[in-house]
């Protein structure tokens, strides 16, 4: 089959390689109709995550149909023919984390849980094209995916919605949601959004769904801030305007009371020389992040507030505001996406016509041309906001 | 001496070595500040002020002075550098040799002044270098884990199993299943209802095999075992179930001692080749809890050989497997 796979940093390169097998008895086989390159993606090419290996596929937001299943796999929860979207995180649904809905922590999934404690301090669950730290499965940027524990986590699509409609309930959808839902928010509440990439954009939905007075994005690609602007949210471009001072403008001197991080551990910023000290140190890698929304989430958060992060960290970061964070009373919630956790909820809301997830979509191509798509997907040209590929 | 007691004097050998390190820090920051900032003092008393190279040099030990004093002043591990800074008395040494030997006169009084003092503070250096890193007796975390005499090695695990102890230990006393979860083992064979034959892998390709018998158990509680007879590896151990706080799950803790062949040298080789004991049990547990609440283990395109998964390091792309990749199997 063909595969979109890692090679080395900055390099991503379709090739031939092996049909995938059911290696485990609760396996099923999925012909990926629909797949996608995510922003987290961009931190394994960037070569900030490490224990990627040249040939690993890449890929954790697909959907399609079962072809194969284990003898292990529950007939009654999945059969071949199903049409299915396949969380990111892969689960048991057995262990304590799972039993807790803490999908993405699951204690059972990952087989380099070894490696992952020595990283994290205790595992984290496995995750489809991911590096070997979460576990080394094959991604889903091909035209089949061997997928682990086909019982727990792909949702059935029985009615009519497009892939499109339904692809990102793998992972963006839901990671948003989760960003927005982790704010507890109150119907008085201004939540600002770091980062207007697509996992933004459904923080931001979120958000208003949620039932926030006011939505604030925060990035400085003004095509991305527009496209926040038509779903009705407030636009800030940082390089055009003093963060912090716009923010008190918009909140009446009080600060955003929920402040979501989306961006994570490459970003940029306006102050330049911060900015170079977070790049000089991340490429010595004595700090793996480049922690300037998480910076700014905190110290604009209103006291009392909530700072919620979406957005990927993997390792060690310098110059944590800790003293914001504890004299003002802040909390911090984080998290990979527990998926599963949120697919039906987040379905029926589509079925509603509460969320529409095709709005981040601008280019469509073929599986082929993954290499074009993480190019103009890291340079965010084309007014690029997410790249679909079609296998 | 009581435990106490020794453990004491130790904290208070550590601490007095701890104080003198910090104490070196301090002094190589000094000099090294010295030595950047007012270079041609330093070059003028130490009776090189004539030489063009002690331009180059003085400014350079100065720089590596800082480097001790960094090192001294903010690790909790001074040991490595205190050695760090024995390292740099000899080159001072050497090149303080050099020095002397091209001068007369008063320069020459004046290096040899300072080569004096150079060699009291090597002798406190090289004290306090073997000092910080005489092997500690208590208080690590990896000697709460094991205690070692000879070959002879004791190691703990646990993990929790979100299954009822009546379960995991009905699993666990069907010793035939050990296998299925414990990475080195190739067969267990009940010969009797308290006796059982072992055979396992050993590093270098060797297999081992032992004769075991339970010394003790309690239904659903307890399971101790030791090897009988001649065993190529004498072990024994202890694994109690006990019923975790949340009602529903199990927690494992077992309790293990074997003599590894070779003794200490042998375990060291046997680390040094990747077979990290503490590892392999923490891991020989993590997929039995695997077994118990899913199945099976757990196989990716990564690591898809099962319980042999750690020796395929690094491992093989996350990518489909041929057939041929999957005919070689776990030989691979």
């Amino acid at each position: 089959m063909r595969a979109n796979t890692w090679t080395g940093r900055n390099k991503v390169k379709v090739r031939d390689v092996p049909d995938p097998r059911l290696l485990n008895d609760r396996d099923a086989i999925v012909r990926i109709t629909s797949t996608a390159i995510c922003g987290s993606d961009l931190h394994l090419v960037d070569g900030y995550v490490p224990t990627m290996q040249d040939g690993d596929v890449l890929g954790h937001e697909f959907m399609g149909e079962v072809i194969e299943v284990g003898r292990g796999v529950d007939s009654g929860r999945l059969r071949v023919g199903d049409r299915v979207v396949v969380p990111f995180p892969i689960a048991c649904g057995a262990c304590g984390a799972c039993a807790a809905e803490l999908y993405s922590c699951c204690e059972n999934s990952n087989p380099n849980a070894g490696i992952a404690e020595k990283m994290f301090g205790h595992p984290v669950a496995g995750i489809f094209g991911y590096s070997h730290l979460t576990g080394g499965f094959a991604g889903g940027q091909a035209q089949y995916a061997r997928v682990p524990f086909a019982d727990v986590g792909p949702l059935k699509i029985e009615s009519d919605l497009t892939d499109e409609q339904v692809l990102f309930l793998s992972d963006i959808l839901p990671t948003g949601y989760m960003g927005a839902e982790m704010c507890d928010i109150q119907p008085t509440d201004v939540v600002a959004v770091w980062g207007a990439g697509p996992v933004g954009q459904f923080a931001m939905d979120s958000a208003r769904v949620l039932g926030a007075a006011k939505v604030i994005a925060i990035d400085k690609e003004p095509y991305r801030l527009q496209m926040a602007e038509r779903a009705g949210h407030t636009p800030v471009n940082f390089e055009e305007v003093d963060v912090r001072s716009r923010l008190l403008e918009l909140t009446g001197g009080r600060g955003p009371d929920k402040c979501i991080d989306a961006v994570g551990m490459e970003a940029s910023h306006g102050s330049t020389p911060l900015y170079a000290y977070d790049r000089v140190k991340q490429a010595v890698r004595s700090e793996t992040e480049r922690p300037h929304a998480l910076r700014q989430a905190i110290l604009s958060c209103r006291s009392g507030g909530i700072v919620s992060v979406i957005g990927v960290y993997g390792g060690l970061l310098d110059k944590f505001p800790a003293g914001a964070w504890m004299n003002r009373s802040l909390t911090l919630r984080t998290g990979q996406c527990h998926v599963q956790r949120y697919m039906k909820p987040l379905l029926q809301r589509i079925e509603r016509g509460e969320i529409d997830p095709t709005r981040v979509i601008t280019h469509t191509l073929p599986l082929d041309d993954a290499e074009r798509g993480f190019e103009i997907f890291k340079n965010k040209q084309d007014n690029c906001e997410k790249v679909v590929l079609k296998p | 001496m009581t435990r106490l007691a020794t453990r004491e004097a130790v904290k208070a050998r550590q601490d007095e070595v701890e104080r003198r390190g910090r104490g070196l820090g301090w002094m190589s920051l000094g000099l090294g500040v010295a030595q950047l900032a007012a270079s041609d003092t330093v070059r003028r008393i130490s009776g090189v002020d004539d030489s063009p190279t002690s331009r180059t040099v003085v400014p350079l030990v100065g720089a590596r002075e800082l480097v001790h004093a960094a090192g001294l002043l903010t690790s909790r591990r001074k040991g490595i550098w205190t050695w760090t800074r024995v390292v740099g008395d000899a080159m001072d040494l050497a090149a303080l040799g050099i020095a002397i030997a091209h001068r007369g006169g008063r320069r020459r009084r004046r290096l040899v002044g300072v080569t004096g003092v150079i060699v009291g503070i090597t002798v406190v250096d090289l004290l306090t270098a073997v000092q910080a890193t005489r092997p500690e007796r208590t208080g690590s975390v990896r000697a709460a884990r094991s205690s070692r005499e000879g070959g002879s090695m004791e190691l703990t695990a646990t993990t929790t199993i979100r299954r009822p102890p009546p379960e995991v230990y009905a699993f666990w006393r069907d010793l035939d299943n050990l296998p299925t979860f414990m990475a080195h083992l190739e067969e267990v064979r009940a010969t009797g209802d308290h006796t059982s034959h072992w055979s396992a892998s050993a590093p270098f390709g060797k297999n081992v095999e032992w004769d075991a018998e339970i010394l003790d158990e309690a239904t659903g509680e307890r399971i101790a075992w030791r090897s009988t007879g001649n065993a190529d590896v004498p072990n024994s151990g202890t694994v109690r179930f006990v019923p975790a706080p949340d009602g529903v799950s199990t927690e494992v803790h077992i309790v293990m001692s074997y003599d590894i062949p070779g003794g200490a040298v042998g375990k060291a080789v046997a680390k040094y080749f990747g077979e990290e004991p503490h590892q392999q049990l923490d891991d020989d547990l993590r997929r039995l809890k695997q077994v118990l609440e899913t199945g099976q283990v757990v196989r990716s395109e990564g690591a898809p050989w099962g319980k042999r998964a750690r020796k395929e390091f690094p491992q093989r792309p996350a990518q489909p497997l041929s057939d041929s990749d999957l005919a070689k199997g776990a030989d691979a």
